[in-house]
């Protein structure tokens, strides 16, 4: 578990999705929505591709903060917006900011960025400590 | 076109979920958990828990189901083909373990339009076996061109 103190940052996660990714997340989640498992369809549909599940990505944003806190129980709330979209085999990263910390609850900042650009914006997420 | 907001209020069928093991580890080695505790039932044991721990983000397994039907409601005349995901929230309780079963109820928050964007709002709420509100979620579906 990491110290958090207001105003420094949470250890990164970085992770690269694999070519097959996407696929096994559509069985782990349930989510079967071809643009994120069958590469014509995702073309045909103006797409570059086959692009990441958001709540996979969103997975990572919370993975940041319940390794951060020291483990699941601690993470009480997360609020993402999605913005553009994220495709396998590029690394992506989530970095964080303490915000808050008061009273044994902290409040995070946090994004996750791909080849420089945010697809998870604007996210907050409270640790109870 | 403006948006249809008749529906907002509207609740939905419960959908009942049955938490099993390995749908942990499965969804856990899928998004890269490490922490044994969602991993190995000793670990999750050790830790003071009945068996393995759901990640937090386990809700999308157990809630998403019950957001299909109002996505879908032709009462809120949706256009699936225009929607994308913008916006997610969930709020936590207990943890959920292997064992537990989750009942998620999903309504219609709220409807609204900004700019030709239509804004879907729906929230499911999900208990456990015992009552406890395990997870809140609040799922913004965005729909361009109404």
């Amino acid at each position: 578990m990491a110290e958090l103190h207001a105003g420094e940052q949470i250890p990164e996660v970085r992770i690269t999705p694999d070519k097959y990714l996407t696929v096994r997340y559509a069985g782990a989640s349930g989510d079967f929505n071809p643009i994120h498992i069958d590469e014509d369809f995702a073309r045909a549909v103006g797409l570059p591709g086959r692009i990441l599940h958001g709540l996979w990505t969103m997975a990572q944003v919370a993975r940041a903060q319940t390794d951060a806190a020291g483990g699941p129980e601690h993470l009480k709330r997360l609020s993402v917006q999605f913005r553009g979209m994220g495709v396998p085999e590029h690394e992506v990263i989530v970095s964080g900011t303490v915000r808050e910390l008061a009273d044994g609850r902290a409040v995070i900042d946090t994004v996750a960025e791909q080849d420089g650009k945010q697809i998870i914006r604007n996210a907050e997420a409270e640790l109870e400590l | 076109m403006p948006v249809n907001t008749k529906a907002i209020g509207k609740t939905y069928e419960p959908v009942v979920y049955a938490v099993g093991r390995e749908k942990i580890k499965e969804y856990a080695r899928a998004v890269g958990e490490t922490n044994p505790v969602h991993l190995d039932v000793e670990a999750a044991r050790e830790a003071g828990y009945a068996d393995l721990i759901a990640p937090p983000m386990f809700a999308v397994v157990y809630s998403a189901p019950s957001v299909g039907p109002p996505i879908f409601d032709p009462e809120i005349e949706l256009n699936f083909a225009m929607m994308v995901h913008g916006g997610q929230e969930f709020v936590w309780g207990p943890p959920v373990v292997a064992g537990d079963e989750i009942t998620t109820t999903a309504g219609v928050k709220d409807i609204s339009e900004h700019d030709g964007r239509g804004y879907y709002v729906f929230e499911s709420i999900s208990t456990n076996q015992r009552g406890e509100r395990v997870c809140r979620g609040t799922w913004t579906n965005i729909v361009r061109g109404v």
